[in-house]
């Protein structure tokens, strides 16, 4: 019985003098019974506008119906029938801005913890040693190239692969996942999660290819004479940007990728258990106002830091991290610190940076984005002694697999042009979709990208027709 | 896994390496390079690829032993497995006729990776001058390989100790001042060595190309680690170069930039070191 008399229940954490001495997660997931008491507050809507929230439209309300009934199970197989990876999405997903803003009852409650929901199923198989792998239509004999085995291309493998269709998922790095695995931290998201819902996919046909670059090992030409009748380009925004300022490329000024691949990927956190170094230093500060400067000044913390400091050049109102992730920063100590811009770093003699001198800024008009555009103000310079840097102020598109592929446009920053319906790009046969068409974005809509690419692939690889 | 076919020290610093990776091996061109993890708790190295047999399916590397990951390589042998060998990476020298003459010039172990180059050099029909330069007698790799091809081959050691005494360039330099037909250099090698080849062929304006051994992890272009000057401009080595116009290259910032963790890599071999009970400093370690 829905009851909305019940508030939202709150997620369990690490307290926060503990989590940043580790890099263990640090929301701990709903307990059953109140993942039970959570879902008894939804009520059921005739007409739930929380499934068109979804980029990956799951059936919400039932999910969570079967969750108030205590069949986590049958909830699990609900979420899958539209999305493999659960695990991920129910911990990454910016939920407030998606589902659950336009959940009913947020007009006069708050909204059910639709997210918290999606992860406490997933995470429910795993205490329970289960494993569900979903069921795969008959082979249709086609065979389909995915490049990138980020949340894009996870999902276009998923989707085609329960279609009948053979995939072999071309990956880079040395583990599968993408950004879910170099960019996002443990203590988010445990790559342990990752790497499972990497292995049903594998349970369910699909070809993990690891240490392939597409582009250098194999051209996508290449790819299609290899046998590859259709090809999705899930390649992700990697190639950091810099500001281009004076004493950038000093050392000990990090790209935000480079940063957190040396944590989440090499595991610099356990020099020199494993091989990978970082350096940190006492006062670190991280430019950029995002997750993924949110994931980065966190990580300082936990590396020994004594102070990690956010430098955003507008206010914390137009800060484009999730609002849970600010809050988790202030909780850990992270010192924010708004209206403010670096114009230079200064380095000692070794070449390592020591100073940063940084800009005042005040907020003007609004600007394209919508947001007011933040303004320098004159003469308000001052220098800050630093250890480290950390750039996290975005990237931009790798040119690796644009260049060496004839007939594939991009617009005039690199990105790949493809239909936003469909996924298609200028050259038949090749789909592409999230970062790489559209600048950085989320996890989730990448995979709605993934969604639609992998309908309008099997429609090409069932008809032929492009 | 990538399995090692052929393990050979070549000299006291040095080990060659055979290993399966068939679509590398079939792939790759000159100038090119992999990047490895000797297992799950290694870190990414590139390493440039020296020769390759597209029917064996294996490429050779030359291995100098450096630091903790190079030193750790030099005790595998032939049948063990490496866990990842990526590439090629890297953009393929760019070679064809010339009008004039190339010298190909390489400092140490970097004439495994000018080997590959100035090999196609010729075949594209070009006059190959090599000069190769190492610190000492004992340590020479790869002469009798630029003899079997090259139209001219010059070593100098540090300590005199094989063929003319002093440094690549004290050899370069005289063929400078005979005002000899260079169309193009290539030099590879330590950085301060390309420095101090690019420093003397400024003064002569001739094209010369380094190709820059900057740290690197991912090496796609998506961490940004290996970035350097040039010209003024922030590139990536891993995705614009490893090649790039030497004269235009900011090498003082490349030679603080590989020293970014120099303390972490000492205690990294010390505890190797120390664990497998081998006391064997590496030379390259000593001159770090």
């Amino acid at each position: 019985m829905p009851d909305t008399k019940i508030p939202r229940q709150a997620m369990p954490k690490q307290r926060p003098k503990e989590r940043i001495r580790n890099f263990n997660e640090v929301a701990l997931g709903f307990s059953a019974e109140l993942a039970q008491k959570e879902a008894e507050r939804c009520i059921q809507c005739k007409k739930p506008f929380c499934i068109e929230g979804c980029p990956v439209e799951i059936d919400i309300p039932v999910f969570i119906e079967l969750v108030a009934e205590g069949d986590f199970e049958s909830a699990l197989a609900k979420i899958r029938e539209t999305n493999l990876l659960p695990g991920v999405c129910g911990r990454v997903c910016p939920q407030e801005e998606q589902c659950e803003i336009v959940c009913v009852l947020s007009k006069r409650f708050e909204p059910v913890a639709i997210g918290r929901l999606e992860r406490f199923v997933a995470d429910w198989e795993i205490r329970e040693g289960k494993m569900d792998v979903p069921s795969v239509a008959p082979s249709t004999g086609h065979k389909v190239a995915v490049v990138g085995s980020g949340p894009g291309g996870l999902t276009v493998a998923a989707d085609l692969a329960r279609l009948g269709h053979k995939v072999t998922l071309f990956e880079a790095l040395h583990k599968p996942g993408g950004v879910l695995v170099y960019g996002i931290p443990e203590f988010r998201l445990p790559k342990a999660i990752v790497a499972r819902e990497c292995e049903i996919l594998e349970k369910i046909g699909v070809e993990l290819k690891l240490d392939f670059v597409v582009g250098r090992t194999a051209t996508v030409d290449e790819l299609f004479e290899m046998g590859y009748e259709a090809c999705f380009l899930g390649l992700g925004a990697g190639l950091p940007w810099f500001m281009n300022i004076p004493g950038e490329n000093l050392v000990g000024v990090y790209s935000a990728n480079e940063y957190l691949t040396r944590i989440n990927l090499m595991k610099a956190y356990l020099f020199p258990e494993y091989d990978t170094p970082i350096r940190v230093g006492e006062r670190v500060i991280v430019i950029g106002g995002g997750n993924v400067a949110m994931d980065a000044v966190r990580s300082s913390l936990r590396l020994g830091a004594k102070e990690a400091h956010i430098i955003y050049r507008r206010s914390r109102k137009e800060m484009p991290a999730r609002d849970e992730e600010i809050e988790n920063a202030e909780d850990e100590g992270v010192i924010f610190n708004f209206l403010l811009n670096p114009v230079r770093y200064i380095g000692n003699e070794a070449g390592r940076v020591k100073q940063v001198e940084l800009l005042k800024m005040e907020l003007g008009e609004p600007d394209a984005s919508g947001r007011r555009r933040p303004v320098p103000i004159e003469g308000s310079e001052y220098k800050m002694d630093v250890d480290t840097v950390v750039v996290a102020i975005g990237n931009g598109a790798n040119p690796l697999v644009p260049s060496s592929t004839p007939g594939l446009e991009t617009n005039k920053w690199g990105y790949i042009v493809a239909d936003a319906e469909t996924g298609k790009t200028t050259k038949k046969g090749v789909w592409a979709g999230g970062d790489i068409v559209t600048g950085a974005a989320t996890v989730i809509l990448a995979m709605g990208a993934g969604r639609k690419a992998a309908r309008s692939m099997h429609e090409y690889l069932t008809t032929g027709e492009w | 896994m990538f399995r090692i076919v052929e393990r050979q020290r070549v000299n006291p610093e040095v080990n060659r390496f055979v290993i399966e990776a068939s679509i590398i091996a079939q792939k790759r061109e000159p100038g090119q390079f992999v990047v490895f993890r000797l297992h799950e708790k290694g870190e990414r190295i590139p390493i440039t690829i020296a020769d390759a047999d597209a029917q064996a399916g294996t490429i050779t590397v030359y291995v100098q032993e450096l630091g903790k990951t190079t030193f750790e390589m030099g005790r595998m042998n032939a049948g063990d497995e490496i866990a990842d060998v990526i590439g090629p990476l890297g953009n393929p020298t760019p070679i064809e006729k010339l009008d004039g003459e190339v010298f190909a010039i390489a400092g140490g172990v970097g004439s495994a990776e000018v080997l590959p180059i100035a090999r196609k050099h010729k075949e594209a029909g070009n006059k190959v001058i090599a000069i190769l330069g190492y610190r000492s007698k004992d340590i020479v790799i790869l002469e009798e390989e630029f003899r079997s091809f090259a139209d001219e081959v010059y070593v100098t050691t540090d300590d005199g100790s094989y063929g003319r005494e002093g440094f690549v360039t004290t050899e370069l330099a005289d063929h400078l001042e005979k005002g000899r037909p260079i169309a193009e250099i290539i030099a590879v090698g330590p950085a301060i060595m390309m420095k101090a080849v690019c420093d003397l062929t400024r003064h002569y304006n001739i094209k010369t190309m380094v190709s820059l051994n900057s740290i690197m992890i991912d090496a796609t272009g998506m961490c940004g680690v290996c970035r350097v000057e040039v010209g003024g401009e922030t590139r990536y080595a891993c995705v614009h170069g490893p090649e790039f116009d030497g004269h235009k290259v900011n090498f003082d910032l490349l030679l603080k930039r590989l020293a970014s963790f120099k303390e972490e890599e000492k205690i990294s071999l010390e505890r190797y070191q120390a664990a497998v009970g081998d006391e064997h400093t590496p030379w390259g370690a000593q001159d770090a």
